[in-house]
């Protein structure tokens, strides 16, 4: 996507990390997180959680930007992001 | 502005007592739905709870009238309304929902003749068993039978008292001619008038279990927005309130909200016997009925005839080992009821053959007269 | 990325998760997994609801939820707050009497289109008429869920079910409209993908103070979705591709039809004296004011 114009600040902003995580029981695999992240961070593991389910896993952990969507979009209270302090980032 | 209990002598009718009682009493909420003969209730307290800090709504139907009153006992409220049968009948669906959800409320059916639409405008006596059985599923039931304007007043007062001490519907089953007939009323003061609340919890409200009872078998109630955080639902439920889909949470339910019947029947159960000391031939009646029954008591006895009245002052719950340690010595029983024979097959239930039960009963439209009676007690036995 | 945490994340384990979802605070979790099947909607729509209620700055200890019968009004057992499940079609009058028996309550019905516009639909409009302090949110699936996919006042024209297997031959509500005729307050209608928007929206309606009623579409896979050869993402799609956000548009230009497209968006926002003000006003002395004896 291409901006018609580079806001004079970009270089000074910093974009919004996040760290996902997930209470794979809770899961029922309904995969709507791993389809509408913005960044497609998410993908289907392959282990099974209690139930049967395959919970999803950070495929791209580098690239959530906290914007909570799998969060809000889970029908199951299983995922939600935490933003990632940058200092906290540097340290990892 | 008049006060909640109207202290003083009054001549009004049995609809206008009804709603004086429930406002001394202290119901704060009416949901109505108009409908011959009972719509004087609801006028009543549509006139009267405004100038009491209560509400008064009609609502869409009946349904949603009984509904309202749920929602409404739910948030603390002590609430009823007041119907017919045609009305009734669409009510039985949240009564079950009261039942099963342990939620005091007071509904009253000023019974008209039915089948059906039936005779709007005229009494009967024919609700009884719809009264005990009417919503589905099993469950115990208090229903009360007043025979006149001043027994209505004191029955709705009665009504609240026991629907908020078992949290549980109480109905009271009156009828055209009660409701409407005008009569001497007369109300005490206030001071005199006995109130009674649901039972408050007595824990602490992350312990607080909504439907766990206490030692009379009665739960403590948390209303909405006390900060319990209570879940309530009309499913199966655990003590905490949680839907619980088995068979043992199914029979430990029925368990509790049948226990607190038989816990405290003594304390539920109310009739009133008149001359049935050395009676031979014991007349069972209620409500309207009893007042004719009462005359052909006397009539029988001025011939001769030992005759006793028991008037059931709780149709339901009825008292069954009472008709049945009468039976061990009486001639007979012979009921008298506007209808064609409902608490008499329950007399006959509880006399189990020791003695025989007669109706003296009518389909509804006309009040029985006390020759119909007489002629039963001399010629049934 | 570095390798280390290609580790961390590639076997997903529980010792890098918190115990704790966000909304885990409103939730009953003893009662969660919930009984909402995978990919059912009903889940997003009530987190949502949540959400909302916590970012609404209403008193939670003084907000209760009442829902009616069917998989939506399942949401009141879920919900850590004073919460009635109550019968089928009636949970608007339940409601209806339990704020006015205490207005401080600030009450939330949670349940489907069969519950609120088939069975119970003469308690909708009345309680829109009133303008009774509700807040009103009605997750339609298009179908009766919980008794396993029948025919439903919002099932889309020609649409298979269990009782239409040849297909619907009735027409759906268009329920924005049957609100407005009513005389709802707050009218909107989002869908569950448009979960920020639709969070936003019921924040505005729990503030709402009369009528608010807020439609949510949802796919419900198992029994509806099955029989239309639409898997729930299919649907999600499907709203994606045939939604379109229409703040404001007449309420009569929101017929469902999937064949052309739906509107969605914040419809009606007004202001009109509830219920228990106008009570208040008309039959009240003044010393009786806010439903409370002097
Ligand atoms: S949205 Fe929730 S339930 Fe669905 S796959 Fe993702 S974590 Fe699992
Ligand atoms: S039957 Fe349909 S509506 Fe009900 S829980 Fe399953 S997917 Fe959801």
């Amino acid at each position: 996507m291409g901006f018609w114009r580079i806001p004079l600040d970009t270089t000074d902003i910093d974009i919004a990390r996040g760290r996902v995580h997930i209470l794979e029981e809770r899961c029922k695999g309904c995969g709507y997180c791993i389809e509408f992240c913005p960044k497609k961070a998410l993908a289907f593991s392959s282990k099974f959680n209690q139930k049967g389910y395959h919970p999803p896993y950070m495929i791209k952990p580098d690239e959530c930007v906290n914007c909570h969507y799998c969060e809000i979009i889970c029908p199951e209270f299983a995922i939600f992001s935490v933003e990632v302090e940058p200092a906290e980032e540097k340290q990892a | 502005m008049k006060p909640a209990v109207l202290t003083g002598e009054h001549y009004m009718t049995g609809d206008e007592a009804c709603a004086e009682g429930a406002l001394a009493a202290g119901c704060l909420f009416f949901g109505g739905y108009p409908i011959t003969p009972a719509t004087e209730v609801a006028e009543r307290m549509s006139a009267r709870l405004p100038g009491v800090g209560g509400t008064y709504i009609q609502m869409e139907d009946e349904i949603a009238a009984m509904a309202a009153v749920v929602g409404a006992s739910c948030a603390g409220v002590k609430s009823m309304t007041a119907t017919s049968g045609p009305g009734f009948s669409l009510m039985m669906e949240n009564i079950g929902l009261a039942v099963c959800t342990e939620t005091p409320c007071v509904v009253v059916n000023v019974q008209r003749a039915g089948p059906s639409t039936g005779l709007p405008t005229m009494g009967a006596q024919g609700d009884m068993m719809q009264a005990r059985w009417g919503s589905h599923g099993h469950y115990d039931i208090i229903a009360l039978a007043p025979s006149s304007a001043q027994e209505i007043f004191y029955q709705s007062i009665l009504a609240f008292n026991l629907s908020e001490t078992y949290r549980t519907p109480v109905l009271i089953m009156t009828d055209e001619v009660v409701g409407h007939m005008s009569e001497r009323v007369i109300i005490p003061d206030a001071k005199e008038i006995k109130l009674m609340s649901r039972p408050t919890p007595k824990v602490g409200k992350e312990r607080f279990k909504p439907f766990a009872p206490a030692e009379n078998g009665v739960a403590p109630m948390a209303n909405a927005g006390e900060g319990y955080k209570i879940h309530v639902t009309g499913l199966t439920h655990d003590e905490k309130g949680y839907p619980v889909m088995t068979v043992d949470a199914q029979v430990s339910m029925m368990e509790r909200i049948m226990n607190k019947f038989a816990k405290n029947l003594k304390h539920i159960l109310r009739t009133e016997s008149h001359r049935i000391e050395d009676a031979e031939i014991v007349v069972v009646s209620y409500g309207v009925s009893a007042r004719t029954a009462l005359a052909a008591v006397e009539d029988a006895r001025e011939r001769g005839i030992r005759a006793g009245l028991l008037r059931l002052i709780t149709v339901w719950p009825f008292p069954s080992e009472m008709i049945c340690s009468l039976a061990a010595r009486v001639k007979g029983f012979v009921t008298v009821e506007q209808n064609l024979g409902q608490i008499h097959l329950e007399v006959q239930r509880a006399a189990a053959g020791k003695a025989p039960a007669y109706l003296a009963g009518h389909a509804g439209g006309s009040l029985i007269s006390p020759e119909q009676v007489l002629d039963v007690i001399e010629h049934g036995f | 990325m570095n390798p280390k945490d290609q580790n961390k994340y590639e076997e997903p384990n529980m010792v890098d998760t918190p115990l704790h979802h966000p909304l885990d605070d409103l939730l009953r979790t003893d009662r969660i997994p919930h009984i909402w099947c995978p990919g059912c909607g009903i889940g997003t729509a009530f987190s949502a609801c949540l959400q909302a209620m916590r970012t609404s700055g209403l008193d939670l200890e003084k907000t209760v939820m009442v829902s009616g019968i069917g998989c939506s009004g399942r949401g009141a057992g879920y919900v850590k707050l004073d919460s009635y499940h109550t019968t089928h079609g009636r949970a608007i009058p339940f409601a209806t009497g339990m704020k006015l028996a205490n207005p401080d309550l600030n009450v939330v019905v949670f349940s489907g289109d069969g519950d609120l516009f088939a069975i119970g639909g003469n308690h909708f409009i009345h309680a829109a008429r009133r303008n009774m302090a509700l807040t009103v949110v009605c997750v339609n699936n298009f179908t009766y869920g919980m008794t396993g996919g029948q025919v439903a006042a919002t099932t889309p024209y020609q649409a298979k079910t269990t009782t239409t297997p040849r297909g619907n031959h009735e027409a759906p509500f268009n329920l924005p409209l049957l609100a407005y005729a009513s005389g709802a307050t707050l009218i909107a209608r989002w869908t569950i993908l448009h979960a920020r928007d639709l969070t936003e929206c019921l924040k505005q309606a729990l503030q709402h103070s009369g009528f608010s009623f807020v439609e949510i579409l949802s796919p419900c896979p198992v029994n509806y979705g099955r029989r239309n050869r639409q898997s729930a993402l299919d649907m999600l799609k499907m709203f994606q591709d045939k939604c379109i956000i229409q703040n404001n548009a007449s309420p009569a230009d929101l017929e469902m039809d999937f064949a052309k497209r739906i509107v969605l968006g914040k419809f009606v926002h007004v202001q009109r004296p509830t219920c228990i003000e106008t009570y208040d006003k008309t039959c009240r002395l003044a010393d009786f004011s806010k439903g409370k004896a002097a």
